[in-house]
């Protein structure tokens, strides 16, 4: 077959002009010799003794397509389960982890019954995967080694080890809630589908209120930021509206909830905004 | 760095091209990274040449065509062109901007030898 039209020719090239072209002829492995040889095609109009001929090839492809293609696959999977999916991301130490044992908590009060379960990516170690396990939640840990980031095989392969089903599936409603804390780093993850059905970005005010700018990709990929540790807020320098109006030049479609994790302010509307009512679960509504 | 990940994939793309179209090494190596991709082309091209050697892609040369990102702006809604997600509109200086593209990764083409 042609590399570049597909044609149904079997031997036959046909020329290119991106520096240069193969003579042509006949190249079926193993085949006879027939056809004839030009050798005028390439850069120097002639044939260089020691100079390889060269032909294009047509790719055309998105470098991030097979990642794509299996965080589509993830996403049908989680649809055909009844998961809700989120994907959590921050810089190390943003209180991520904390965050979700203390919403496993609200959630399991104000939701019982319902389906969790958390997959956990780090470098290295179960400390996170074991926290969660401790409230009572499924965890499963990725360690990804010298990855920085998780992509959306690590999700299915993690996703398989749950036993995450929704008794009875409804179009539209939360039927489990699967987190994904993603490894602490503000850059990489951004550009990874795990086909979750958002990104969720926590920021510290530890960490600055310029963030949104110094780190847009990240900022413009998620659909909540979550600014966390607001019982610090009389410690630090953080201008919570100047932070806000950065994220949303970045991002104007940003929303943004204010979270304390440890003292639990910002944790009723954090629980509304991943399970809007009304939610159907196993034995009933609330 | 996530450069290094898209240098694994993008390796990945070549070869299995090798093998669909019959060739061993590559000449060029034709990459587009749109200036909103998130992607610093030196940290793709240095990734690269790290992954390179013993493959197919050694010694290959490497072009990135970088195409502009472009933004609709919500100060004089039109369309214009950017060079990152923190630039104001280049007509009437808005920092109101919605990336509308420039964000694509892709294998373009590859020049191969046929020996």
């Amino acid at each position: 077959m042609c590399v570049v039209c597909g044609c149904g020719s079997p031997s036959m090239r046909h020329g290119e002009n991106v520096a240069g072209s193969s003579p042509g002829g006949s190249r079926a492995p193993g085949g006879k010799a027939h056809g004839v040889l030009h050798y005028g095609g390439n850069p120097a109009g002639m044939s260089v003794p020691g100079i390889s001929p060269t032909r294009a090839v047509q790719i055309e492809a998105d470098i991030l397509g097979e990642n794509n293609r299996l965080a589509r696959r993830n996403r049908a999977h989680f649809l055909a389960h009844g998961v809700t999916a989120f994907n959590l991301m921050s810089s190390p130490g943003s209180g991520k982890t904390t965050l979700l044992c203390a919403s496993i908590a609200a959630i399991r009060s104000r939701h019982p019954g319902l389906p969790l379960a958390v997959i956990e990516g780090d470098q290295q170690t179960s400390v996170d995967a074991e926290r969660i396990r401790a409230t009572g939640a499924d965890a499963i840990q990725v360690n990804t080694g010298r990855g920085c980031h998780l992509d959306a095989q690590m999700v299915g392969d993690a996703f398989a080890r749950f036993d995450l089903h929704a008794a009875a599936h409804r179009a539209g409603s939360t039927e489990a809630l699967l987190f994904i804390e993603n490894v602490g780093n503000l850059v990489c993850p951004a550009m990874w589908d795990l086909g979750e059905a958002a990104k969720v970005v926590v920021l510290s005010v530890t960490e600055g209120d310029d963030k949104p700018l110094k780190y847009p990709d990240m900022f413009a990929a998620s659909a909540l930021m979550v600014i966390n540790k607001i019982d610090l807020l009389a410690h630090v320098d953080f201008d919570v509206e100047r932070c806000i109006a950065h994220a949303r030049r970045v991002n104007p479609d940003i929303d943004v909830l204010l979270m304390s994790a440890t003292r639990g302010d910002g944790m009723a509307a954090w629980v509304n905004w991943l399970i809007p009512e009304p939610v159907a679960r196993a034995g009933g509504r609330s | 760095m996530h450069e290094l990940s898209l240098a694994a994939g993008i390796l990945q793309m070549v070869e299995q091209a090798a093998a669909r179209e019959n060739f061993r090494r590559v000449s060029r190596l034709h990459l587009e990274a749109g200036a909103l991709a998130g992607v610093e082309p030196q940290a793709l091209r240095f990734a690269l040449g790290a992954l390179a050697p013993g493959t197919c892609l050694e010694g290959a040369e490497i072009a990135i065509a970088q195409p502009a990102g472009t933004a609709r702006c919500g100060g004089c809604d039109c369309d214009v062109e950017i060079s990152s997600r923190l630039d104001p509109c280049p007509r009437c200086g808005s920092t109101r901007l919605r990336a509308t593209g420039g964000t694509q990764l892709r294998v373009l083409d590859l020049v191969v030898f046929d020996d």
